[in-house]
């Protein structure tokens, strides 16, 4: 079916201004589409960014919005969440947002499963800034300031997150289109902090240092390595060497932190009741 | 099934290629740095393209 984006879209913002075929646009589309299966009221929903090509996104979408400082978003998105439990709260950004500079906030948010949904776009790079490396550029890959390849491991942020706590954590790419506002769809629904990585492209910042001639050519890399978590469950180990994993990687039902905080609220108040 | 109606935006269209590239049945074409429609009448209405554009530029009408 034809799907009316505008309806989501402010007035005049779009062409966007990310550059051609750099995922993020294919992040936002999914993110509109799984808001539009949840039926979110406009004014009831807020999206929250830090900095960064990806966290440009609040500013198309027509919601409560927030564009905070870099690296914040879930520190800002805690704080709307504690003083309006009902109203819906979704992070987006990029990996360097989230996990190097934001790493702090994000870690904290899921050890506190406070029911946010946390959008990850997870292109291995700094792009705004000139592709800088990040937590999650691949090791002995090219970055701006990894000239002779990088040394570092990698983060992989879906294991960060259920390490930390998060109850929902799930993985898809940009070229998973569909699976990308089914995941989110099922972590907006989710009571307690959800994370959705999305494995997504940066053909200017990214693509062209480490030898992708295309976008084509990322978006074909990630649908070769991505294996569905059911389909891995009957492979070998060196069948999944170089593969990442897709789907719905952890799932679990914890006290969530507003309901918790409510609860203490209420004990104190009313020392005598139960 | 009928030939559906496949609307490109040019003035978002980017030109990525992306929507032209994972078309299963060859519908699209690049023309310049414009994705164009070369044979509807081939599209099975899988909206691929329309789900991947990253730029809000392709509109697929079923019939
Ligand atoms: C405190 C602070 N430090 C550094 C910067 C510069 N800066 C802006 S965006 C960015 C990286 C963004 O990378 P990522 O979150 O991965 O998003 P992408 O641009 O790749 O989508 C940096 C380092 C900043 N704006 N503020
Ligand atoms: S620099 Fe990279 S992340 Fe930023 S808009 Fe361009 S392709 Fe996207
Ligand atoms: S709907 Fe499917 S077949 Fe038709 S043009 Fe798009 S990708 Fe090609
Ligand atoms: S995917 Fe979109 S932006 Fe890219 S060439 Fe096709 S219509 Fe243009």
């Amino acid at each position: 079916m034809t799907f009316d984006y505008e309806k989501y879209i402010r007035p005049g913002k779009l062409p966007h201004i990310w550059c051609p075929g750099c995922g993020h646009g294919i992040v936002m589309k999914g993110l509109i589409r799984a808001i539009d299966k949840c039926g979110l009221q406009k004014n009831r929903t807020a999206i929250v960014s830090g900095i960064g090509c990806a966290s440009r996104l609040p500013g198309y979408v027509d919601f409560n919005t927030v564009h905070t400082a870099h690296g914040r978003a879930a520190a800002f998105a805690t704080g709307m969440k504690m003083a309006d439990p009902d109203m819906t709260v979704i992070c987006t950004g990029g990996d360097g947002d989230g996990v190097a500079i934001g790493g702090n906030h994000f870690i904290h948010a899921c050890r506190r499963n406070i029911d946010l949904t946390y959008v990850i776009m997870n292109n291995h790079i700094y792009g705004m800034t000139g592709g800088q490396f990040s937590p999650c550029t691949p090791t002995d890959a090219f970055a701006s300031t990894t000239p002779y390849g990088n040394p570092d491991p990698i983060f992989d942020i879906s294991k960060l997150a259920i390490g930390a706590g998060a109850t929902f954590v799930a993985r898809t790419t940009a070229y998973h289109a569909t699976q990308i506002d089914k995941l989110i769809t099922e972590g907006i629904k989710h009571k307690g902090m959800a994370v959705i990585e999305v494995l997504d492209c940066c053909p200017t910042s990214y693509g062209r240092r480490n030898k992708f001639r295309s976008v084509v050519e990322m978006m074909k890399q990630h649908k070769d390595i991505a294996v569905p978590v059911t389909a891995a469950a009957k492979m070998s180990e060196e069948q999944l060497a170089g593969k990442i994993l897709t789907g719905v990687l952890h799932k679990e039902n914890k006290p969530e932190y507003c309901e918790q905080y409510a609860k203490l609220i209420n004990k104190v108040q009313n020392p005598t009741s139960k | 099934m009928g030939t559906p109606r496949i609307e490109i935006i040019e003035k978002y269209c980017k030109g990525c290629n992306i929507c032209v590239e994972f078309c299963p049945k060859h519908v699209l074409k690049m023309d310049g740095f414009v994705a164009k429609v070369d044979k509807p009448e081939a599209c099975i209405q899988c909206m691929q393209c329309e789900l991947r554009c990253p730029d809000f530029a392709i509109k697929v009408y079923p019939a």
